[in-house]
């Protein structure tokens, strides 16, 4: 009796040591899959898969980069100066142009003669550049050349001003807006919320008294407790037509409305921490600011409020950190413009939006798809370092508790 | 000028009443606005049938189901091994770095953002795994989501379980799985009950880990295991409201939504809180 | 009289905390408070700064006079009444600031802005509290940089520096070192010239050192009340002779 015993409470430990590493694994698990989907991104050639650019073998420009090739298609640059080539108009050449030159007969039954002509087309012009499939272009003629064979950069991605994920040929991927918009709706979120949170976590911890605080409290959890679809909806209904007629803009769906449903989701973390924070501040402290003759507002202000600052900025990262991760809320109220906003009255778009409305659409594997994987690596990382700081500020405060 | 500093800490402390009220005012608007409207909505025939005329008429019944399908799901598979951890970490880790390298993890994995949680969960769940878009690719992802949760309540109630307890159980020779099935568990549950609900109302609420691991736009029947898509509340109302069909008409299906999916929510929280204090006034006595 | 306190009864609650009692304070003197832990010392000595005020859930009758004025009548505003009456605690208690900023602190609370004028009474306060020496060098270093002893000093410069004409002293060194001790004891004997101190004690030696008069409690009333040198070697009360003999011999 006694020895089977025995055996089932190692058996146990050893299962729940084993369930206790899970979380452990978990995140290696997520680091694993982000990166190695997200990195995927850099070894993918900057040009469509499967397609090709090609030149005239003359031209001396060797490469291009992916903003380069947009403004080229687009005809933003028309001259190969303009990059560093001869001076010389540049021949916008798309794949379907060929069907308007020769005819079905002419490219062959199968499409046989078609490589040929293709070539022959870049021979007889060298101001061309031209798109197409690559296997079409299996073998090239001394007269044509492929360029920006290169893959996506890091460069590309980080610096990347940019974000037009389904352009052709080349996509861009640049995070930049992307970035300034997430930052751009969290810091003004907590900008709002701040102000707010504080004075009601001081409140909350000096003034009200316990009947008051047994209402506010409870309200406050609610607050946290409502889903952020469910603010996304109130933002989208409510918010967004009010912040459209007062602003006197066009839409409401701008960064602006966003920090306001984030300020209100960040309220929560933002009064529980300052409370508690406040709350620690030490007796002796408060009494001898007290003896002096200090009211209690100048004891908060002058004492209390410094000695907890460490903990109010810890709730103050934390809040960013929240705020920069939320998606659904932020998605439906924010208009989601994938450009570098200029003020907070317009739409902006950040990172957790992007990949949750275009995850979907993007085709599993290829350069969308890792580019928004890369996303997600941006945003751990983000959340990772803000959590890591808040936690060491934290830590300051016990200790100078302690 | 002393009668300043008097002035000024009324008109300080008169803002801060004013805030905090203010406060209250966001949550009783939030609140009624979606009460207010969705209870023109709601009725019995609402919650049993299933959408019609492009989500635009009938009620939300394979929503209502494909959430429970989820909570369920996903409790099955964080319930144990958040409970699990946390015995460990809190009764037995006897090597404080472990401890230590465990408790970073589970906060970091705390901090990670819902939508992170939606791209993993289909990298290794949907694709790597082969699961596809199912219920059960959703629950996994909406699992790990809440361990950290599950985890940290746990280890609290089991911490607040006193010393003496233990002790005591020691001293009369039992051993320390005894210990734990019948004297500090017991008296640690309701706290580890009131963390499970809050849980269970976390992941009735999400919606981006779901967005691309198990939630369906519309399915015209229910799940049939899970290895099947399922309709979400949460995504419902959110496609309901950005994409529909028809935004406009659909409206009042959103307002519905939103009102069960709040119900649900607060229902929830209210009954944690409810548990929480009914204990401690029990165990005060 | 400095102070005086006319029949005074104080509850934390339901519990009788002071019971009657009644004690008139000369100014320029030092009054030694001692007797058993829990007896209402401290208690009695927040009464006259109305540090109990923010203590919820208490109840005070009687007369609590300070020069002549009910310091709980209704006109008295409180931040005025502690700037007359400071109060040094048991524990050093520096605000996390600097040396400079602990000392001008009530100052600048009391609406005091002009620089000159304040860097002037730091320095005459820090002069008086026997610091100034220590700390000249380092005014604007941390205050936490300092040792115990000099921390209380700073804390006592703090409470100086708005000029009060009583000062309040709750076991100021029973924290400290014995060297700490002397130098704050050395210190509370030069302040006499200014100041009325109350200083609550557990340490019969140093009321017996420091003060000119001392009050021994017990169980919330006030047993004895007279001349330092009377109570130690010739005291009135069976109770405080069981007391100073058990604590002093």
């Amino acid at each position: 009796m006694r020895f089977p015993m025995k055996i089932v409470e190692r058996l146990l430990e050893g299962v729940f040591k084993m369930s206790s590493s899970i979380t452990s694994i978990v995140i290696l698990l997520i680091i694993i899959f982000l990166f190695k989907e997200g990195f995927g991104l850099f070894r993918s050639p900057v040009v469509e898969n499967g397609y090709g650019l090609y030149i005239n073998s003359k031209n001396p420009i060797a490469d291009i980069n992916p903003t380069q090739i947009k403004q080229i298609f687009d005809g933003e640059i028309d001259n190969w100066k303009t990059i560093g080539g001869n001076e010389e108009s540049i021949y916008l050449f798309r794949f379907d142009e060929i069907f308007s030159i020769y005819t079905d007969e002419e490219l062959g039954e199968n499409y046989q003669f078609l490589p040929q002509k293709l070539n022959n087309i870049i021979a007889e012009n060298s101001n061309i550049i031209a798109f197409f499939p690559k296997k079409y272009m299996q073998e090239i003629s001394s007269n044509t050349k492929e360029i920006a064979t290169k893959n996506i950069e890091i460069t590309d991605f980080v610096l990347g001003k940019e974000w037009l994920p389904t352009t052709t040929p080349s996509p861009l991927f640049g995070i930049v807006p992307l970035v300034l918009g997430t930052l751009l709706v969290s810091f003004l979120a907590i900008l709002i919320a701040l102000p707010l949170g504080l004075g009601v976590a001081i409140y909350l911890s000096e003034i009200a008294s316990n009947r008051v605080r047994g209402i506010i409290r409870p309200a406050i959890e609610l607050l946290a407790g409502i889903p952020s679809v469910v603010y996304g909806f109130f933002g989208l209904v409510i918010i967004v037509p009010i912040v459209q007629k007062v602003g006197n803009i066009s839409a409401g769906e701008t960064a602006f409305t966003g920090s306001l449903i984030l300020a209100i989701m960040a309220l929560p973390t933002i009064i529980s921490i300052s409370e508690d924070a406040i709350r620690n501040t030490p007796l002796a402290l408060r009494e001898s600011s007290y003896a002096l003759g200090a009211t209690q507002w100048q004891t908060i202000y002058k004492i209390v409020i410094p000695y907890a600052s460490s903990g109010i900025s810890a709730a103050i990262i934390l809040g960013i950190g929240r705020a920069i991760g939320e998606t659904m809320a932020v998605l439906m109220v924010t208009g989601n413009g994938a450009v570098i906003p200029h003020s907070i009255f317009e739409s902006v778009r950040t990172i957790p939006a992007t990949i949750a409305a275009e995850l979907g659409e993007a085709p599993i594997g290829g350069t969308h798809y890792q580019a928004l994987f890369l996303l997600g690596c941006v945003l751990f990382l983000f959340t990772l370092i803000l959590s890591i700081v808040s936690e060491l500020i934290s830590k300051k405060q016990t200790s100078k508790t302690a | 000028m002393i009668r300043s500093k008097n002035i000024q800490q009324k008109i300080a402390f008169h803002i801060f009443r004013l805030l905090s009220f203010g406060i209250l005012g966001i949550l009783v608007w939030i609140l009624g606005f979606i009460i207010y409207n969705g209870i023109q909505v709601i009725s019995w025939e609402f919650i049993t049938s299933y959408p019609k005329e492009g989500m635009t008429e009938g009620g939300i019944f394979p929503a209502i189901i494909g959430t429970i399908y989820l909570v369920i799901g996903s409790m099955i598979f964080a319930v144990p091994l958040g409970i699990m951890s946390a015995i460990y970490i809190s009764e037995y880790a006897s090597n404080q770095k472990w401890v230590r390298f465990i408790r970073i993890m589970t906060n970091n994995l705390a901090s990670i953002p819902s939508i992170v949680f939606g791209l993993f969960g289909m990298a290794l769940f949907v694709h790597t795994f082969g699961f596809g878009d199912s219920i059960l690719a959703g629950s996994l992802t909406l699992g790990i989501l809440i361990i950290p949760i599950v985890i940290r309540t746990t280890e609290e109630a089991l911490k607040a379980v006193p010393e003496s307890y233990r002790l005591g159980s020691f001293a009369l020779g039992a051993t320390k799985l005894q210990t734990i099935k019948n004297v500090v568990f017991p008296i640690a549950f309701p706290n580890i009950m009131t963390g499970l609900i809050l849980s269970v109302g976390r992941v009735s609420g999400e919606t981006a880990p779901i967005l691309f691991t198990v939630a369906a736009y519309f399915l015209p029947k229910l799940p049939q295991s899970i290895f099947d898509q399922a309709m979400a509340l949460p995504y419902h109302l959110y496609v309901i409201a950005t994409s529909g069909t028809d935004i406009e008409a659909s409206k009042p299906i959103a307002y519905g939504t939103a009102f069960v999916l709040i119900s649900i929510v607060l229902t929830i929280n209210l009954l944690a809180g409810w548990i929480r204090r009914y204990f401690e006034k029990q165990n005060s006595i | 009289m400095m102070i005086e306190a006319k029949n005074i009864n104080f509850y934390y609650g339901n519990f009788h905390a002071l019971k009657g009692i009644n004690i008139a304070i000369p100014a320029n003197t030092v009054t030694a408070l001692i007797g058993p832990s829990g007896c209402g010392k401290s208690t009695f000595l927040r009464l006259f700064n109305r540090m109990n005020d923010t203590i919820q859930n208490t109840k005070l009758t009687g007369e609590c006079l300070v020069n002549g004025q009910n310091i709980y009548d209704k006109t008295v505003q409180v931040d005025d009444l502690r700037k007359n009456v400071g109060m040094v605690f048991q524990k050093p208690n520096p605000f996390p600031k600097s040396i400079f900023e602990n000392v001008a602190y009530g100052l600048k609370v009391n609406g005091i802005s002009d620089k000159k004028y304040i860097a002037e009474r730091v320095e005459q306060s820090l002069i008086a509290a026997a610091l100034w020496n220590e700390v000249k060098d380092k005014l604007h270093q941390s205050a936490f940089a300092l040792s115990g002893g000099q921390q209380q000093r700073l804390c006592i410069a703090r409470a100086l520096a708005i000029s009060p004409s009583i000062l309040l002293m709750d076991e100021p060194a029973s924290a400290l070192d014995p060297i700490s001790t002397s130098k704050i004891e050395e210190l509370i004997h030069e302040l006499k010239e200014k100041y009325t101190i109350v200083i609550v004690t557990h340490n019969m030696q140093q009321a017996a050192r420091v003060s000119n008069k001392t009050g021994f409690f017990m169980y919330g009333e006030l047993i004895e009340y007279s001349d330092t040198k009377k109570m130690f070697l010739n005291p009135e009360n069976i109770q405080t002779q069981n007391y100073i003999t058990g604590r002093f011999g």
